[in-house]
């Protein structure tokens, strides 16, 4: 297919359609509400359904319901929508059924603001509702890539019977790009051995996330344990960049990571040996590849547009064995490449101990009074 | 010889497995209302239900249909998910007081004013049984409840939600009753009633409910022959019975 302009949030809406979607219910809020509007349209001229629910809680739920029936759901929403949608998806991740969320990340916490960050690392990849549950999430930094990550969001969540979400900041759902749109796949409903979609004939099945009995809760969980040992193995995603004889090492997700890039790119032309690593699935997180590349470099600078979250995976794959450091704006804030440009040069120029702590490095320096690149006095106030 | 006359048979849309409900209570004959309604709509085959968290939270076991369980107060959502996808399929779902009028207030108002084809069977009994008695939107002024242990003082804990009245406003509710289990002649008034909901349903008229005012011997510390009057003389006033809303197009379905 030829490339087209598109804009980040239509562009995931029609990849979607183009991947089998059958079903999205949705909720209103920025910087998502276009997938929203643009599947309203799409959906119903394809004779598919869309509901546009009473709220996140109704929305999940939804999906909860179209997904034990085997078909191909969806929905979307940005973080504080996507923290009503906590309780679903636990439910969902316990009762074993494919669904697919988007998460087009916004400032936080709180009502926060409607500019890009990367603040839900952590409820993505770590859980965000309760109980014992993996889930995959995939992290596009470009238009292109959050098509084709769409697509695969629909393949994984259906392979391992799980949860995949696709967390992008707002600037990748509202940027508009030229990419190329997958073919259109027909609807072939799977016949699921697990789906209730009514008896017709055969023996009758329950899906629920109820083990009422404490034992059979607990070989649940290591079931769902086990399965993610499988994505552990099968589905690590990442993109390495300058990195064959690279010293320094920048790892970033998202946009974080695509600005990263231009930092990269202008510091190599400087002569400094950096290169990037821009993990694509966050969970599984690629904590075997930055294992092996610890032992070429001197260190590593985690960029993110938030305080820190995946740093912690950084430093567990790294393990103190060189130093690792950050930098992160946060609220909305993107960094520039030269703020990123900066960092490089600093690491490679400065000695960094490896024992200090990168994120009350990084705070410090954030909040110093001459170096800060916060407005000018804000720094210090803080 | 004389032949052997059945008075009573497990309809064919229940499993052989024996209820866990407590002994007097009425959730076992609303269940059976449902199972009977759906084998003489020969039905069961294409049914979906959705249980709902509470005391019905193990209606799977009891339902020889395909069946999810919903979170608490979400049946309307799973339901609809469900519907929309497989518009041909018959769902129901079954909640309790708690699950429908206190959390799920915002889906079951929102599946009703979007008249999806759904089956609400909605047990009103006054309180949270599965939790163990504590105050309901539908507890009555004065009752003593687990968390309402001086009665329910309108002044702080609020008024009853009278929840088919307030649905039977909306215009996508094609059928919105209320009954009661207190006696068989109101028992037999509930199946019509449960009947013509999920004609209601298969007809593509929009959303129907039952409401059935139900008792709860043990968390209301009564006999359940006790509770049965209790129902009747304190339930049916507060909470009367009727048609609050039946379309015209169900009106003149014939049964």
């Amino acid at each position: 297919m030829p490339k087209e302009l598109w804009k980040g949030n239509e562009a995931i809406a029609e990849a979607a359609v183009r991947a089998g979607l059958e079903a999205y219910f949705g909720y209103p809020i920025t910087p998502q509400t276009e997938i929203l509007e643009y599947l309203s349209r799409r959906l119903p001229e394809l004779g598919r359904a869309f509901v546009q629910a009473e709220s996140e809680l109704g929305a999940i739920n939804m999906v909860y319901g179209a997904a034990c029936t085997g078909v191909r759901v969806m929905s979307s929403s940005s973080s504080p929508g996507v923290s009503l949608m906590m309780e679903g998806l636990s439910y969902i991740a316990g009762t074993e059924v494919p669904a697919v969320l988007v998460n087009v990340m916004r400032g936080g916490p709180g009502l926060g603001n409607i500019a890009p960050a990367q603040g839900d690392y952590y409820q993505a990849v770590r859980g965000g509702g309760h109980g014992d549950y993996p889930r995959i999430v995939l992290a596009p930094a470009s238009v292109q890539e959050a098509i084709d990550l769409m697509v695969l969001s629909f393949d994984l969540a259906e392979k391992y019977r799980m949860i995949t979400m696709m967390i992008l900041d707002g600037s990748v759902g509202q940027m508009m790009e030229p990419a190329e749109m997958p073919a259109m796949q027909e609807i072939r409903r799977k016949d699921f051995k697990w789906a209730t979609n009514g008896a017709m004939n055969r023996e009758r099945r329950i899906l629920s996330s109820i083990y009422i009995n404490p034992p059979d809760e607990e070989i649940t969980n290591l079931r769902l344990l086990s399965r993610w040992k499988e994505v552990q193995n099968n589905e690590v995603r990442y993109k390495e960049y300058f990195l064959d004889d690279a010293e320094i090492i920048v790892v970033g997700f998202g946009t974080a990571g695509r600005v990263a890039l231009s930092a990269v790119r202008e510091a190599r032309a400087q002569g400094i040996k950096v290169g990037l690593f821009r993990p694509i699935t966050v969970s599984p997180f690629p904590f075997e590849a930055l294992d092996q590349l610890t032992g070429q470099a001197r260190a590593f600078l985690v960029t993110e547009m938030n305080t820190g979250q995946m740093l912690d995976d950084v430093q567990l794959a790294v393990r103190g064995r060189v130093p690792v450091e950050f930098y992160g704006r946060t609220g909305g804030v993107v960094p520039f490449p030269d703020e990123i440009l900066n960092e490089i040069q600093r690491i490679n120029t400065a000695p960094i101990a490896a024992d200090s702590d990168p994120r009350n490095a990084w705070l410090m320096r954030m909040t110093a009074p001459h170096s800060s690149p916060l407005p000018e006095g804000e720094g210090a106030k803080r | 010889m004389t032949t052997p006359n059945l008075v009573y048979e497990r309809p064919e849309a229940f499993t052989d497995a024996p209820t866990h409900y407590c002994p007097g209570c009425t959730h076992g004959v609303a269940h059976r209302l449902v199972a009977e309604v759906l084998d003489e709509m020969k039905v069961t085959d294409r049914t979906i239900g959705v249980a709902p968290v509470g005391c019905a939270v193990f209606a799977y076991n009891y339902f020889d249909t395909d069946f999810v369980e919903a979170p608490h107060g979400r049946a309307p959502a799973m339901a609809t998910g469900i519907k929309r996808v497989l518009p041909d399929r018959v769902v129901f779902t079954y909640q309790g007081d708690g699950d429908l009028a206190s959390i799920g207030m915002g889906e079951i108002v929102h599946a009703a004013a979007r008249g999806e084809n759904l089956t609400v069977i909605f047990i009103n009994n006054a309180n949270y049984g599965m939790t163990g008695g504590q105050m309901a939107p539908t507890t009555l002024p004065g009752m003593k409840t687990t968390s309402s242990p001086n009665g329910r003082d309108v002044e702080t804990q609020g008024y009853p939600i009278k929840v088919s009245e307030m649905l039977s406003t909306l215009d996508g509710v094609g059928y919105c009753v209320r009954r009661s289990l207190h006696d068989p002649k109101n028992i037999r008034l509930a199946k019509k009633a449960i009947r013509m909901a999920f004609e209601t349903q298969v007809r593509g008229l929009g959303f129907s409910m039952v409401e059935l005012l139900s008792t709860c011997p043990t968390n209301w510390g009564m006999t359940p022959v006790n509770s049965l009057k209790f129902v009747e003389e304190h339930m049916i006033p507060a909470y009367p019975l009727g048609d609050y809303k039946v379309s015209d197009a169900i009106k003149q379905i014939k049964i």
